[in-house]
């Protein structure tokens, strides 16, 4: 029965999407026709909730009848992973998909703020038509209600990698960053078809970009630090095509979320900020088409099925061609923007916004070459991480050495030679760090300048907070006490982002990494530290039974023990891999276990590897994550204030 | 500096950073493309040294670890086998009898050097190529 409810709720949730779009638009110049808006969107995704509550109760209860659930779960596993595979499959994430894109349409809906009435409702009727696509998509090609008869006995079980808390929350983290940018997108469209893009405009918009950004920052980086010990791989980057799909719209949305500061502020590049908003949602649908249709060969594309492909690719088409087309019927009308400087902090903006466009460019290119390429009868290639890094580092390399200045200048006419003064103290760092690092690292020069910009970024941003605590009165700590919060998430994304390039480049040039075979009792010196196999024996866990190896660590500081399993589960033919990490101040020793090596007398192949400052990476995108939260919370409270 | 000849100055500077950019992409483009080829390919399409992923089925009973610790197993597309010796971690779904994905170079006559071996984490992964060319030779048993 409850699958039952749930199908007619989001067939109900469909309705009401398509309603919600048809009055939003309709609604313009009438008040109570707006009122009915709003219901109606409330209704939508109160319905959806419903919806997924259903399919939410139909994993927990291990109804097997229901497909999806046959297919992603099992009797054995915890209740939290039966939850959890309410949305770590297909079907089920499409449903999220649309409740995500239902609930934010509902609260962009209530929460109408400073707009025009107008650009509101027709944002609102947007929105229902881009929630009514997914549901289309969902009820139709990838229903997570359809019954199975006759229903197994038992599940297939969720994909035991599947099984972790960090890749529990990925996916509705980055969820709520792509769905998040379907609120700028309507945005964008409602101020193509009204004709206006205002800063009323772009205060509406922001809010919504700093959320959509800092979910896919989060999300990324959660998907990346279970990649990381999950994998047994020990890296935490592979520039896998599934990873770009997220990279991508992030990078279009980084930029959004600077370009809209300067249309909020200065009225300026407001239809550049249109265009990006489009590009953002359209590359978030794109990542979905190539996660979903498995055209490309990725170490994580899953749902390999072109009806669906094909279908995404026909929603991509229309949000696209629905966009783009108004762009270039409506965006010479908008207003043009005020002038400014060739130096200045709209111009500092403007090379942001091109770098950034351009990474994305470049991105994207990489990532569909294969395509493109298989598609013109070229055969079969692909296209690495030697491409990426060739391309992406030197351009983000630039980007962040024009960082700093950025907010060391002022609106219409920046000063650079006073910002150069300032950041004197940066620059003698960022170029001590160079030197050093030239000399420690025997003149390996890209990790030395990859260190520099780090360097010079962390302190660029201590810079800007101490020149805008200068400016205040009383004791130092007061000053710094009494900074604006958007002085505090500027620089603290942008200390981040040092942070990160710092534990990126070090980990990426300095990690040490060895495999062998060693039997118990066997020992092996390794990055300063002496490793020894004690014993391996076999444990049983909830669902499942595993292999574990006990090590003993020893150090100048001491010993320590550290364990790595090798897990199998019923439910799978394949083992997984926990691996044991230790982590220190310098980095984490990193342990996994493979299996018996054939020939030798009872040696385990083990992988050793020694990734240093790794966490600085995560920590990096957190602190990042943590600025837009901030910035989020900031930018909110403005609104409140009247304008 | 005029306003007019700021503007033509961003411009004029996009513009180049724009070239320098799609220079950068097509030539890492051209250098670090890498052609999928099966076993039986190897021979006419690869040329010795040239950087390329061998894609195919491991072999049942091949795969053994030498003194030196690099492990060696046999590729097959069901017409030709090629002996692939890796000196890295073979990853946790590498399955004798199932697709493999190895990149590396080849000396002909002597072994496929690989310097990444991959198996994706789902367990009924077969890499697109291997499917690819398990059905143009006819070795194909899955769906489609």
């Amino acid at each position: 029965m409850i699958a039952e409810i749930g199908a007619f709720c989001a067939a109900l949730a469909l309705a009401l999407s398509f309603a919600q779009g048809w009055l939003g638009l309709a609604a313009s110049r009438r008040d109570s026709r707006a009122e009915a808006t709003t219901a109606v969107a409330q209704a939508a995704a109160f319905m959806c909730a419903i919806a997924f509550v259903c399919l939410i109760a139909a994993f927990v209860r291990s109804d097997f009848s229901v497909a999806a659930v046959a297919a992603n779960s099992h009797i054995d596993k915890p209740l939290v992973y039966r939850i959890a595979g309410a949305w770590g499959n297909h079907e089920g994430s499409m449903l999220l998909w649309s409740l995500v894109s239902a609930l934010f349409g509902a609260i962009f809906a209530t929460t109408r703020g400073a707009q025009h009435l107008s650009l509101w409702s027709r944002a609102v009727g947007v929105q229902g038509l881009v929630t009514a696509g997914a549901l289309i998509y969902t009820l139709f090609l990838s229903n997570p209600f359809a019954r199975l008869d006759p229903a197994p006995m038992q599940g297939a079980g969720l994909n035991p990698l599947l099984q972790d808390p960090a890749l529990a929350a990925h996916p509705p983290m980055l969820y709520l960053g792509y769905v998040g940018l379907s609120i700028p997108f309507s945005l964008a469209l409602a101020a193509l078809l009204e004709g206006r893009a205002d800063q009323a405009w772009a205060k509406a918009l922001r809010p919504w970009t700093l959320l959509a950004w800092t979910c896919l920052t989060l999300g990324i980086a959660l998907g990346s630090y279970w990649a990381y010990y999950e994998l047994g791989w020990g890296g935490w980057w592979f520039w896998d095509p599934v990873e770009n799909a997220s990279f991508m719209p992030w990078l279009i949305a980084c930029a959004l979320v600077h370009s809209a500061i300067v249309t909020e502020r200065r009225g300026s590049m407001a239809s550049w900020t249109i265009l990006l908003a489009i590009l953002g949602f359209g590359l978030a649908l794109l990542g979905t088409f190539l996660v979903r249709s498995g055209v490309l060969t990725s170490v994580h594309a899953f749902a390999i099925d072109p009806r669906r492909g094909i279908a995404v690719l026909v929603l991509l088409a229309i949000a696209l061609g629905a966009g783009f087309g108004l762009y270039a019927w409506r965006a010479p009308k908008l207003a043009q923007p005020s002038g400014f400087a060739a130096i200045s902090r709209e111009s500092a903006l403007v090379w942001n916004n091109f770098g950034l466009a351009i990474a994305a460019g470049v991105v994207l290119i990489g990532t569909l070459y294969p395509l493109i390429v298989e598609a013109a009868g070229g055969g079969l290639i692909s296209v690495g991480p030697p491409f990426f890094n060739a391309t992406v580092a030197p351009l983000l390399a630039a980007l962040f050495i024009l960082l700093p200045f950025g907010p060391m200048m002022t609106w219409r006419i920046g000063d650079w030679k006073g910002a150069l003064t300032r950041l004197a103290p940066a620059v003698a760092l960022a170029l001590l760090t160079l030197i050093v690092a030239l000399v420690t690292t025997q003149w390996r020069a890209v990790p030395a300048i990859g260190l520099a910009i780090g360097v010079w970024l962390i302190a660029g941003g201590l810079t800007y907070v101490w020149t805008r605590a200068a400016r205040g009165e009383g004791a130092a700590l007061a000053k710094i006490a009494a900074l604006p919060l958007l002085v505090w998430s500027m620089s603290v994304a942008h200390i981040g982002a040092g942070v990160l390039t710092i534990g990126a480049v070090a980990e990426t040039a300095f990690r040490a990494e060895r495999a062998l075979a060693l039997a118990p009792g066997q020992g092996v010196d390794f990055a300063g530290q002496r490793i020894t196999l004690l014993e391996v024996g076999g444990i049983d866990g909830p669902n499942y039974s595993a292999t574990r190896a006990n090590f003993r660590v020893d150090r100048a500081d001491g010993a320590r023990s550290l364990s790595a399993e090798r897990r199998f589960y019923p439910t799978s033919p394949t083992p997984t891999t926990e691996v044991g990490i230790l982590s220190g101040l310098d980095g984490d020793l990193y342990i996994a276990i493979g299996d018996p090596v054939r020939g030798q007398d009872n040696a385990w192949a083990v992988r050793l590897y020694h990734n240093p400052v790794v966490h600085l990476i995560f920590l990096g995108a957190l602190m990042m994550g943590l600025g837009g939260l901030l910035s989020l919370v900031a930018v909110s409270r403005s609104k409140r204030r009247p304008a | 500096m005029r306003r007019r000849d700021q503007r033509l100055m961003m411009i004029g500077v996009a513009g180049a950073v724009l070239v320098l950019a799609a220079t950068l992409t097509f030539a890492g483009l051209r250098d670090s493309v890498v052609y999928f080829v099966a076993p039986s390919e190897l021979a006419e399409k690869a040329q010795a040294g040239q950087r390329v992923r061998l894609g195919g089925l491991v072999v049942d009973g091949t795969l053994r670890r030498a003194d030196d610790g690099s492990n060696h197993f046999n590729v097959t597309d069901g017409a030709v086998e090629v002996e692939v010796r890796y000196d890295g971690l073979l990853p946790d779904l590498f399955r004798e009898g199932q697709g493999v994905v190895a990149e590396g170079r080849w000396t002909p006559g002597v072994a496929f050097e690989a310097e990444r071996v991959l198996a994706r984490h789902d367990e009924t992964y077969m890499p697109r190529e291997v499917t690819e060319a398990l059905k143009q030779r006819g070795e194909w048993k899955g769906a489609q």
